[in-house]
C-alpha cells in the first residue's frame, strides 16, 4: 500500500513506466542505422541523465550535449567582471544561484560572498529590482544570464526600472540567443543527425527560429519537453525524419510550444535588447549571438555606467569543457573528470551548473 | 506604541538581564527559584546520552514553526534516534541588539510548548546580546541529555545491520526545506507547504518498546535522505538499494523541486527519520508508525544489500538504476 500515491498533472503521465517501455521498444525497432542527436539545452542534458535515458536506448543511438547550459557557455571574463563589481562596497550583486560557484580566473562569487561581498541569490530580475528599491543607497547589479528563456524576464525588469525611474539598478548582460550557436556547431562540422531542440527557449521564440537548420544544413529539429516520455518521443521523431530523409522542424512539446511563440515576451526583448557579438566558452566569438541593452536603456547597463577592467586569462589547459559544449567529446573523455574536477572543486563550468554535462554525468552515474 | 526591543543592556548582567531571563525564559520554561548557576539533575541509570546542536534559520518564523521549536525538536530527536529517552535540555541564546522582545517571547513560548509535548524540561540556559549586525537576529544552541535504556546501545552505531534489513521513513520528504525557502522573500515563490518540524521521541519510544529489531535510526536533517544513506553505507560496509517510486514526497514539494531544480532526496527535514528494521519485521514497524499522526505516511523505501563498493543505488521511476551520491555544497536554485 502506498498512501501517498497521487497524480501530478503534466509530470506523472510523462513518467509512465509502461509508456516509456513502449517508446523504447519502438525506438529499437525503428533505429536501423547509426544516429547521433544533440540535445542543445542543459535542461535536457540533466533530464536525460536523471531519468537514465541512455540505458533505455540501443547502442546505435548516441546522444551528445550541446551549448545550451547558460552557465557553461559564460566565459570567465564575465565572472571576473562580476567579481570586480562585488568588491565595491556600494554594490549588491543579484544573481541566479547556479552562477555562484562558477570559477573565474582567480576567485568565484561564492568565495567573494564568504569574504563579505554583498551577493544575493534571486529567482527573477523583478525580485532584484525590489531590492534596489529597498536599498536606495546601494547599486544593485543583476547578472543577466541565459538564453531566450530568461532574457524576456531581464528585459521586463529593465522596462520596469525605467518606468519607476530607478537610478540604482543595473544589468550586467551575458544573455545569448540559441540559433547562432547551433549554426556554429554545424559549420564546425560536428556530425549530427538531428537536434533535440530546447523546449523553454521555443516557448518564447516559437518553432520558426529553427527553420533555417533543415533548410540550409539538412539537419532535423524536434522541439522537446523535459520528461522521459517527451525525450523518447522526440528521439523517435528524429529517427523517423532520418529514415524518411525528410529533415524538418517538428514540435513534440505541443503542450507549451507554438510556431509563433510568446509575442508579449518577444516584444519585451525587442524593446530592450539588440544583438551583439558574444564570446561563448568553447566557441570563441560568435557573431550576433549575444544580447546587449539598446542605447535608450544604457543607463541600466552596468558596463556603460561603471566600466571595470579585467585581465583575460586562459583556462585550465586540460579542461575539455569547450569540446563538450561543441558536441565533440563527452565528460568521461576528460582527464580531469571525477579526479581533479568534481562538483565540490570544479575546474570547468560544465561541472558547476545543475545543467552542465559534467555535473549531471557526475551526479547521475549509472549503477 | 514603541516596539519593545532587546538592547545591549539586556546582556550586561545587571537588572535588565535578570528581568529578561525571568520574564521571557525562566517563567515560560517553568524553572524554579532561586535560579542557580547549575541545574542539578536526578538521573538514575547506567548510560546517559548527551548531545548539542546550534540553530540558525532564515527566516526565524516559518510556516509550521520557528527557530525555538526547531531548537527543541532537533535536540530531542538527536537523543531519540540514538535510542535514548530525552529528559533535560539547556538553551543558550545569542540575540542581536534591536531584536523584538515580542518575537523573543513568542520563540520562548513555543519552546516551552514543544518541550511539554516532548516531555522534556529546559533546566538551564544563557543569554548574550551582541551588537547590531553581529548576528542574524537570533541564534539558539540547545544541549540535551537522556537515559539510554539497556539493550539499545547498538542503535546509534548500526553494528547489527545485515543485508536484507529494511529501510523505512516516517513520511514525505522535503517539507521543512521548501517551507523555509518559500518563507524567504527573494525567490519569488510562495507555497502552501508547512515544515514537518516535530519531536519524534514519543513515536520512537513506542517503536523501540514494541519492536526488538530496530537496528538503526537517524534524523533526516541537513543533507537529507541522500546524506544519511551515504553515511550508513560507510558505517556498515554494505550497499543500499532504494526505490524512487516508494519514496513519499508531497505534490507541492515535488512541484517546487521541479521548478527550482532541487532533488527532494537532498532536502532537509525536521520531523523525519530513517529506520533500519530487521528483515521480516517491517510490516510490524509500519503498523506502529502509521498509528501515530507523525508516521501516518510511513513507507518501506528499500533495503540493505551486499555491495563491497558501498554504493547507494536507486531504481529510478523510469526503470533505470542510478547512484545516489553524497550531497556536496548547498543546493542552488537553477536559472531556468
Amino acid at each position: 500500500m502506498i498512501l501517498t500515491e497521487t497524480h501530478m498533472k503534466y509530470i506523472d503521465e510523462y513518467r509512465d513506466r509502461d509508456l516509456i517501455m513502449k517508446l523504447a521498444g519502438q525506438i529499437r525497432r525503428s533505429a536501423s542505422g547509426n544516429y547521433t542527436f544533440m540535445e542543445v539545452c542543459g535542461g535536457h542534458t540533466a533530464a536525460i541523465r536523471r531519468f537514465g535515458i541512455p540505458s533505455l536506448l540501443p547502442e546505435n543511438i548516441r546522444l551528445i550535449s550541446g551549448p545550451g547550459c547558460p552557465v557553461c557557455v559564460t566565459g570567465t571574463d564575465f565572472i571576473d567582471k562580476a567579481i570586480r563589481y562585488s568588491e565595491r562596497s556600494d554594490v549588491i550583486i543579484a544573481t541566479f544561484g547556479d552562477l555562484l560557484r562558477v570559477p573565474g580566473s582567480e576567485s568565484s562569487l561564492e568565495k567573494m560572498k564568504a569574504l563579505g561581498a554583498d551577493i544575493r541569490i534571486f529567482f527573477s530580475g523583478l525580485a532584484a529590482l525590489e531590492t534596489a528599491r529597498l536599498n536606495p543607497e546601494k547599486k544593485v547589479i543583476f547578472l543577466g544570464i541565459g538564453f531566450e528563456t530568461t532574457a524576456p524576464g531581464t528585459a521586463l525588469t529593465v522596462i520596469k526600472a525605467a518606468q519607476d525611474n530607478l537610478s540604482n539598478f543595473f544589468v550586467l548582460s551575458a544573455h545569448k540567443i540559441m540559433p547562432p550557436a547551433m549554426e556554429a556547431i554545424l559549420k564546425n562540422g560536428t556530425a549530427l543527425d538531428g537536434f533535440i531542440c530546447p523546449g523553454h527557449v521555443s516557448v518564447i521564440t516559437g518553432s520558426s527560429i529553427f527553420i533555417f537548420i533543415p533548410e540550409k544544413y539538412g539537419t532535423g529539429c524536434v522541439i522537446t519537453g523535459f520528461e522521459p516520455v517527451d525525450i523518447l518521443q522526440a528521439i523517435l521523431m528524429l529517427i523517423n525524419q532520418v529514415n524518411r530523409n525528410d529533415p524538418s522542424v517538428e514540435i513534440q512539446y505541443k503542450r507549451a510550444v507554438t510556431t509563433e511563440g510568446n509575442s508579449l515576451a518577444q516584444g519585451f526583448m525587442d524593446d530592450v535588447f539588440e544583438k551583439c557579438d558574444a564570446t561563448w566558452r568553447g566557441f570563441g566569438l560568435i557573431r550576433s549571438s549575444g544580447l546587449a541593452l539598446k542605447g535608450r536603456y544604457e543607463r541600466y547597463n552596468a558596463e556603460y555606467e561603471m566600466p571595470v577592467k579585467t585581465q583575460h586569462r586562459s583556462e585550465n589547459e586540460l579542461c575539455i569543457c569547450g569540446d563538450i559544449l561543441r558536441g565533440l567529446k563527452t565528460p568521461d573523455e576528460c582527464p580531469l573528470f571525477n579526479n581533479i574536477c568534481t562538483p565540490e572543486n570544479p575546474a570547468g563550468a560544465c561541472m558547476v551548473s545543475n545543467e552542465g554535462a559534467c555535473n549531471t554525468w557526475f551526479k547521475y552515474r549509472f549503477a | 506604541m514603541i516596539k519593545k526591543i532587546v538592547s545591549l543592556g539586556h546582556g550586561s548582567g545587571g537588572k535588565q538581564t535578570r528581568e529578561l531571563i525571568r520574564e521571557v525564559f525562566a517563567g515560560n520554561f517553568g524553572m524554579s527559584e532561586p535560579l542557580t548557576d547549575s541545574a542539578i539533575l536526578n538521573i538514575a541509570c547506567e548510560r546517559i546520552a548527551f548531545t548539542t546542536d546550534s540553530y540558525v534559520v532564515d527566516p526565524l518564523f516559518f510556516p509550521g514553526g520557528n527557530i525555538g521549536k526547531l531548537a527543541v525538536c532537533g535536540t530531542v530527536n538527536d537523543l531519540a534516534v540514538s535510542g535514548a529517552r530525552p529528559l533535560y535540555l539547556s538553551a543558550s541564546f545569542i540575540i542581536e541588539e534591536g531584536f523584538s522582545l515580542e518575537d523573543l517571547e513568542a520563540v520562548a513560548v513555543s519552546m516551552a510548548e514543544e518541550a511539554q509535548k516532548a516531555g522534556v524540561k529546559i533546566v538551564t540556559g544563557d543569554t548574550k546580546v551582541v551588537e547590531k549586525g553581529k548576528c542574524d537576529g537570533l541564534f539558539i544552541t540547545t544541549s540535551g541529555t537522556g537515559i539510554l535504556p539497556a539493550g539499545r546501545e547498538y542503535i546509534s552505531t548500526g553494528i547489527r545491520i545485515r543485508p536484507g534489513d529494511k529501510l523505512i521513513i516516517n513520511g514525505p520528504l522535503g517539507n521543512h526545506s521548501i517551507a523555509v525557502l518559500g518563507a524567504r522573500n527573494n525567490l519569488s515563490f510562495t507555497t502552501t507547504v508547512v515544515s514537518d518540524c516535530a519531536s519524534l521521541n514519543n513515536l520512537i519510544e513506542s517503536l523501540c518498546d514494541k519492536c526488538s529489531e530496530i537496528l538503526f535510526m537517524r534524523d533526516l536533517t541537513r543533507g537529507g535522505l541522500a546524506g544519511v544513506l551515504n553515511e550508513l553505507v560507510q558505517i556498515t560496509g554494505t550497499g543500499i538499494l532504494i526505490d524512487e517510486n516508494r519514496i513519499p514526497v508531497d505534490d507541492p514539494v515535488r512541484g517546487a523541486c521541479e521548478m527550482l531544480g532541487f532533488d527532494p532526496l537532498y532536502l532537509a527535514n525536521e520531523g523525519k527519520i530513517l529506520i533500519v528494521a530487521g528483515s521480516g519485521t517491517e510490516s510490524e514497524v509500519l503498523k506502529i508508525l502509521r498509528s501515530d499522526p507523525l508516521g501516518s505516511i510511513s513507507e518501506v523505501i528499500g533495503e540493505i544489500i551486499p555491495d563491497a563498493r558501498k554504493r547507494v543505488i536507486m531504481n529510478s521511476v523510469t526503470g533505470g538504476k542510478r547512484i545516489v551520491d553524497m550531497p556536496s555544497g548547498v543546493q542552488l536554485p537553477r536559472i531556468c
